[in-house]
C-alpha cells in the first residue's frame, strides 16, 4: 500500500464525500416530502391524484435508479427539460425514495388500529384533526425502523450518481484508478469513505430501533 | 414520432438488440438468485446457531452487505482482485460473485427471520415425537418456513434484477449500454433518439419487475395466515 498516494488522494475523496452527502441528503429530504404527500393522497382517497400516485409508486419501485437517472438526464432534455447533474441526482433520488417512503408510511398507517380514529371521531375531532393529532404521530413512530432502512438504502444508491457525471466517490475512484492505476489504494479509500458516510447512520438506526422496541414493551 | 426518436427503435434489429441487452442482466440476476437462495437457506440455518464465533462472523458479514453499496463491491471484485491476486475474472463472473455475496446475506437474514418466527412448540412437539434434529428441520420446520419465504424470495428476484443494471459500470454490455450504442449510431439521422430509447428501457424494466412484485404481494397476502 502506497501511503503517499493515499495522502495525496485524501482531499479529492473528501470533496467527493461532501458532494455525495449534500446531494444525498437533499434527495432524502425530497423523498420524505414526496412520500408524505403521496401517503396523504392515498390515505384520503383523493380521486384522480390517487390513481396517479399509485402508478408513480409502482413505476419507481419497479425500476432501477440508474435507469431513472438516465431517463431524467439524457432523455428529458430532448423534450426541452434540461437540468444540471446535481439537480438530476437530487430529483432522481427524491423520486425513487418518495415511492419507498410512501410504502413505509402506508404500512405505518395500517399499523394504527382503527379504534384510534374512531375514538378521535367520538371526541368530536374532524377527519383532518384525527389524522393530524392522533393517527399520524403513531404511524410515524411505528414506521421509524422502515424509514432508517430507507435512508441507508438511498445513501447506498447515491453510488450511481457518477453515471450522470457527478464527481461523487465512485467517480473519483474510477477516475483515479484510470489515471494512476493505484487500484488497491483507491479502492481502500473508497471503502473507508463509504464507511464514514454510512456507519454512523447504521449505528444510529439500530439504537433508535432498540429504543422503539423498549417503548413497545413498556406499554 | 420522428421528433421523439421512437422511429430508431424499429430500425433494423434495434429493438431486438435492446431485449438481448436486457436478457444479459436478467440472466445474471437469475443465476445469482438461484445460487443465493440455495446458499442462503444454509446460511439462515447457521445464523440461528448459538455459537458465538459463528454469530459474530455473520453479524460482520451482514453489516458489510448492509452498508457497502453493491457498486463498491463490484469494483473491488472486478478491479481489485486483478490487481491483488492477479486473477483475470471476466465481468460477468465478478457480477455473479458480488450478487451472490449480497443475495446470500439477504436470503440468509430472511430465512433466519422465518425460522425464529416459528413457534418453539413446533420444535418441542417434534422432539416429543422422537424426531432427530435433521428430521425436525426437514419435515417440520422447513415446510412452514418455505411458505413464508416464497413471497420474500420473489421480491429478492425483482431487487436483484434492478440491481444488476449496475453491471454497466464494469463494462458489461447490457440494455443501457446497447441503448447508448443505438443512440450514438443514429446521432445524425435522429438526434432525439435518447428520449425514445431510454423511455423504452425504463418501461421494459417496469414490465419485467412489476408483475413479479405483484405476484409476491399476492402470495404474501394469501399466505399471511
Amino acid at each position: 500500500m502506497d501511503f503517499g498516494a493515499i495522502h495525496e488522494y485524501l482531499p479529492l475523496y473528501r470533496d467527493a464525500l461532501f458532494l455525495t452527502m449534500r446531494i444525498g441528503w437533499q434527495g432524502i429530504l425530497l423523498a420524505f416530502v414526496i412520500g408524505l404527500a403521496a401517503t396523504i393522497i392515498l390515505h384520503f382517497r383523493i380521486p384522480v391524484l390517487r390513481q396517479l400516485t399509485s402508478f408513480y409508486i409502482e413505476l419507481f419501485r419497479n425500476t432501477p435508479l440508474l435507469v431513472q437517472l438516465f431517463f431524467i438526464y439524457f432523455a428529458l432534455p430532448k423534450v426541452g427539460l434540461r437540468i444540471t447533474p446535481a439537480l438530476c441526482g437530487m430529483v432522481g433520488l427524491g423520486l425513487l425514495g418518495g415511492a419507498y417512503m410512501a410504502e413505509t408510511f402506508r404500512s405505518g398507517l395500517e399499523n394504527v388500529p382503527l379504534i384510534q380514529s374512531e375514538s378521535a371521531a367520538s371526541l368530536g375531532m374532524s377527519r383532518m384533526q384525527a389524522f393530524r393529532y392522533v393517527v399520524l404521530p403513531q404511524a410515524v413512530s411505528s414506521s421509524i425502523p422502515g424509514l432508517v432502512a430507507n435512508v441507508i438504502f438511498l445513501l447506498k444508491e447515491t453510488s450511481v450518481f457518477s453515471t450522470v457525471s457527478l464527481m461523487d466517490l465512485m467517480f473519483t475512484a474510477k477516475d483515479l484508478i484510470g489515471m494512476y492505476a493505484k487500484t488497491v489504494e483507491c479502492l481502500f479509500l473508497l471503502v473507508v469513505f463509504y464507511l464514514i458516510m454510512l456507519l454512523p447512520v447504521s449505528i444510529l438506526g439500530s439504537i433508535v430501533e432498540r429504543r422503539m422496541r423498549r417503548a413497545e414493551f413498556g406499554s | 414520432m420522428q421528433s421523439l426518436g421512437l422511429d430508431v427503435l424499429f430500425k433494423g434489429t434495434n429493438f431486438l438488440r435492446l431485449l438481448e441487452g436486457l436478457w444479459v442482466s436478467v440472466r445474471i440476476s437469475l443465476i445469482s438468485v438461484v445460487i443465493s437462495i440455495l446458499l442462503g437457506l444454509v446460511a439462515g440455518v447457521l445464523m440461528t446457531s448459538k455459537n458465538i464465533v459463528l454469530k459474530a462472523a455473520f453479524r460482520v458479514y451482514l453489516e458489510i452487505v448492509r452498508i457497502m453499496p453493491q457498486m463498491v463491491l463490484l469494483f473491488i471484485v472486478y478491479f481489485g482482485t486483478t490487481r491483488v491476486f492477479g486473477w483475470n475474472l471476466d465481468a460477468e463472473a465478478s457480477a455473479v460473485i458480488v450478487f451472490v455475496f449480497w443475495g446470500v446475506a439477504e436470503m440468509g437474514d430472511l430465512v433466519r427471520g422465518a425460522l425464529i418466527s416459528i413457534p418453539k412448540i413446533q420444535y418441542e412437539s417434534a422432539e416429543a415425537l422422537g424426531l432427530t434434529k435433521q428430521q425436525t428441520y426437514l419435515y417440520v420446520i422447513l415446510p412452514q418456513t418455505v411458505r413464508r419465504l416464497i413471497p420474500l424470495s420473489i421480491n429478492l428476484v425483482t431487487r436483484m434484477i434492478k440491481t444488476t443494471s449496475l453491471v454497466l459500470m464494469i463494462g458489461i454490455v447490457e440494455v443501457l449500454k446497447v441503448g447508448q450504442q443505438i443512440i450514438e449510431a443514429n446521432r445524425r439521422t435522429s438526434p432525439n433518439a435518447a428520449f425514445g430509447v431510454f423511455a423504452v428501457v425504463f418501461l421494459l424494466y417496469f414490465l419485467i419487475c412489476w408483475p413479479v412484485s405483484r405476484l409476491a404481494g399476492y402470495l404474501e397476502k394469501r399466505w399471511a395466515a
